[in-house]
């Protein structure tokens, strides 16, 4: 089984409110797979029925081959947006609750317990009630326990939130390694530099349906708009008009020592990087030429729009 | 060990060990303690005040009649006006002026016997000088038409009606007193129970949303059994707290009433002059017999496994549906318009109780109350020392597990929708669509 995960035609109604229409994903093991989609078009539906809060109307569920039950619960950890923990109970006292609730032996829990809190040095927490500390110290208990079990599916619903710089980074590390250590990630999250940096594959899910998915790189492909970023020292004043006039030229900005002349030119289908580069080869210094990729960015405000 | 057990266990700490659960399970006892001492206190400063009540007995004949006890010294005047009477009481300071007109004629009394007193009388100051006056105004005018008052003395009859039902076991207007405070009592402590703890589950399930744990533990452990782990965990709190109270409130008024003397006993509660008027006749060793009697002809067992059952399925049906409503609420000034329908059935059991039960326990309302199952614990608490057919029992009981189990359900579909949703405060007609989520 190369996939751990395998959401099939999944539907959930809320009265006459259809969160989910007939949404499939597959989630490859071992990468991490990043959900995307605006407020409100079913993200956390479809994480919820993963997690069996909520049943479905139509579809089916498969983790590791096999449909959901309830020794499942055990083999996914989660960490959901709306997130907070007992105000009055003591840190231990209460990442082991939740810990023995995840089906973990007492003892077990306790030595992995003092293992990640040394590690993310939180160890003098211990003792500690959740009202005396901040919110991000909060949130670091909060992914502590998400992961404690060790499960085989992660769920992160926007886990940076909350977060100062330096403590995302290094959540952002632990979620790497525990990637590299064989955990399967699924990333719900607004930001789309953390989508870049971290997701190898995603799925776009846009009025409870979803409108794109696969493997990131794929995904780019198929965006491309064949346009190439160029910086130019022209021989001649009339560069700019030649070029305006053969391809579909608009300006650009980047940064360069000199000042160059900066465009964007986007190609026909039929047209090569290669037409171009030797084209332009002969009217002057080239200082820049890269091809633009669309960002995670721009595919997603273009498919929202699209739809 | 299982989720449940784990949950129970989680509840029932953190109860306990919360600081205001503490102060109160401490504190209540004592103030409760402490107020009764104050009322009983002072109840009986009021009772060992002197009085002193001057009388102006115009006609003679009753002037015998008043004899100065510890408690009122009667000054009887003579040779006065009734205005100078009124001055000399006045400037005493007396309780106030008793007067008795001239009488002519016994047929003719009426009207011809005024207190006059500064503040308004006690009730209690009246009917005895009324009592005393008329003993002897009876006795002389009985003398005057010839009737002999030792015959009639002699003659009088007395009768306690002895009880027994047609199986052969036999009662006493005692026992009904007895059976009354069991009922009674067992009814409110359920009513009690109820109100106290069920909130404090509300609460719990409130402050589960309100920290927005909700979705990290439902991840984990179903829904109802988060609910039966909260109703469970917060009632077993609510019995450590119930047995602390009994215990330190039992310690407590024995201590104080050797400490300051008061006897409780001498507290007069309607219920106690009940007690009293029932046990008028035999004396005093009788009188701890005729209860203990009473106590052995109450049907124990019945009474103690109908009071486990009707109390647990009583209180757990109460329960769930406090849970769904903190479900469904975000803080607990929502919680308001929720609560009456709950308030009510609850209510209106304990007022059944109160005045049915007691004017008929086998009457037609009592009977239907302790069918309806939102009712029947309390009504049905309360009928069963006064002996009510096992089929009844059974019936009601079935009854009220059946509506428990739905409400359950009910309550259970309100919680799992409920405690994920936020911000807005949901209508009746949404709870009714969460249902068929």
């Amino acid at each position: 089984m190369s996939n751990l995960l395998e959401v099939h035609n999944v539907s959930k109604k809320f009265g006459d409110f259809t969160a989910l229409n007939n949404v499939s994903i597959t989630v490859p093991r071992g990468s991490i797979f990043g959900l995307l989609g605006p407020n409100g078009a079913g993200k956390t539906t479809l994480i919820r029925v993963i997690n069996q809060i909520t049943m479905p109307d139509h579809g089916h569920v498969l983790l590791d081959g096999e449909a959901l039950k309830n020794h499942h619960i055990r083999d996914i950890g989660y960490l959901p947006e709306e997130r907070g923990l007992y105000k009055s109970m003591k840190v231990g006292e209460q990442a082991l609750y939740l810990a023995q609730l995840k089906g973990m032996q007492k003892s077990e829990a306790k030595k992995r317990l003092k293992m990640w809190f040394e590690r993310l040095e939180i160890g003098d927490w211990w003792n500690k009630k959740i009202q005396e500390l901040s919110k991000g110290m909060a949130q670091k208990i909060q992914f502590v326990v998400t992961v404690l079990h060790e499960p085989k599916l992660l769920i992160f619903d926007e886990p940076f939130s909350g977060f100062d710089p330096i403590n995302a980074n290094l959540i952002k590390d632990e979620i790497l390694r525990l990637r590299d250590e064989g955990a399967t990630v699924i990333f719900s999250t607004h930001r789309m530099e953390s989508v870049e940096e971290l997701c190898d594959h995603i799925a776009l899910i846009h009025k409870s349906n979803k409108v794109l998915d696969g493997n990131l790189m794929d995904v780019k492909r198929q965006y491309k708009t064949n346009t190439f970023q160029i910086g130019i020292k022209p021989n001649n004043s009339t560069l700019e008009q030649e070029l305006a006039s053969k391809f579909s030229v608009t300006p650009a900005e980047f940064k360069t020592l000199g000042d160059d002349l900066k465009l964007n030119i986007k190609l026909s289908q039929d047209e090569s990087a290669n037409d171009l580069l030797s084209y332009l080869t002969n009217q002057g210094q080239i200082s820049h030429f890269v091809e633009v990729i669309p960002s995670a960015n721009d595919i997603f405000i273009q498919t929202v729009k699209n739809n | 060990m299982n989720h449940l057990s784990l949950i129970i266990q989680r509840e029932y700490l953190t109860k306990v060990r919360n600081k205001s659960f503490l102060i109160m399970t401490i504190l209540s006892p004592l103030i409760m303690i402490a107020l009764i001492t104050v009322v009983v206190y002072l109840s009986q400063m009021n009772n060992n005040k002197q009085r002193t009540i001057s009388v102006l007995d115009e006609s003679g004949f009753v002037t015998n009649a008043f004899k100065s006890t510890e408690k009122t010294t009667y000054n009887i005047l003579t040779g006065v006006t009734l205005e100078n009477a009124k001055t000399i009481v006045e400037e005493q300071g007396d309780y106030g002026l008793l007067h008795i007109n001239k009488i002519e004629n016994f047929d003719l009394v009426d009207g011809s016997v005024q207190f006059y007193s500064e503040d308004s009388p006690s009730l209690s100051v009246i009917s005895s000088l009324e009592n005393k006056i008329e003993k002897e105004l009876t006795n002389q005018n009985m003398a005057q038409k010839g009737i002999d008052i030792e015959t009639i003395n002699a003659s009088k009859i007395k009768i306690d009606i002895s009880q027994e039902n047609f199986s052969g076991v036999k009662s006493s207007k005692i026992d009904s007193v007895v059976k009354l405070a069991f009922g009674g009592a067992a009814g409110y402590l359920l009513f009690m129970f109820i109100i106290i703890y069920g909130n404090m589950i509300m609460r719990s399930v409130i402050e589960e949303k309100t920290s927005r744990i909700i979705e990290v533990i439902i991840s984990s452990v179903k829904p109802v059994q988060l609910m039966l782990g909260k109703i469970i965990g917060t009632s077993l709190a609510g019995i450590t707290q119930f047995v602390i109270w009994i215990i330190l409130g039992g310690v407590l008024l024995t201590v104080v009433s050797a400490i300051f003397g008061i006897d409780f006993a001498q507290a007069q509660t309607p219920q106690q002059e009940l007690m009293r008027q029932a046990m008028e006749n035999p004396d005093a060793s009788m009188k701890v017999q005729s209860l203990f009697t009473a106590f052995y002809n109450l049907p124990l067992a019945n009474l103690v496994i109908a009071f486990l059952l009707f109390f647990i399925s009583g209180y757990l049906l109460y329960s769930s549906l406090y849970a769904a409503i903190g479900a469904a609420v975000d803080n607990e000034t929502d919680t308001q318009q929720f609560m009456l329908p709950i308030l009510m059935p609850l209510i209106l059991a304990v007022y059944v109780g109160m005045f049915t039960v007691i004017e008929d326990p086998h009457g037609t309302v009592s009977t239907i109350f302790s069918f309806i199952p939102f009712t029947s614990p309390v009504v049905m608490l309360m009928r069963i020392p006064f002996g009510v057919p096992i089929w009844q029992q059974i019936v009601s009981l079935l009854l009220l597990i059946g509506t428990f189990l739905l409400t359950v359900w009910f309550a259970a579909k309100i919680y799992r929708v409920g405690i994920l949703m936020y911000g807005k405060k949901p209508t009746y007609k949404e709870l009714i669509k969460w249902i068929k989520y």
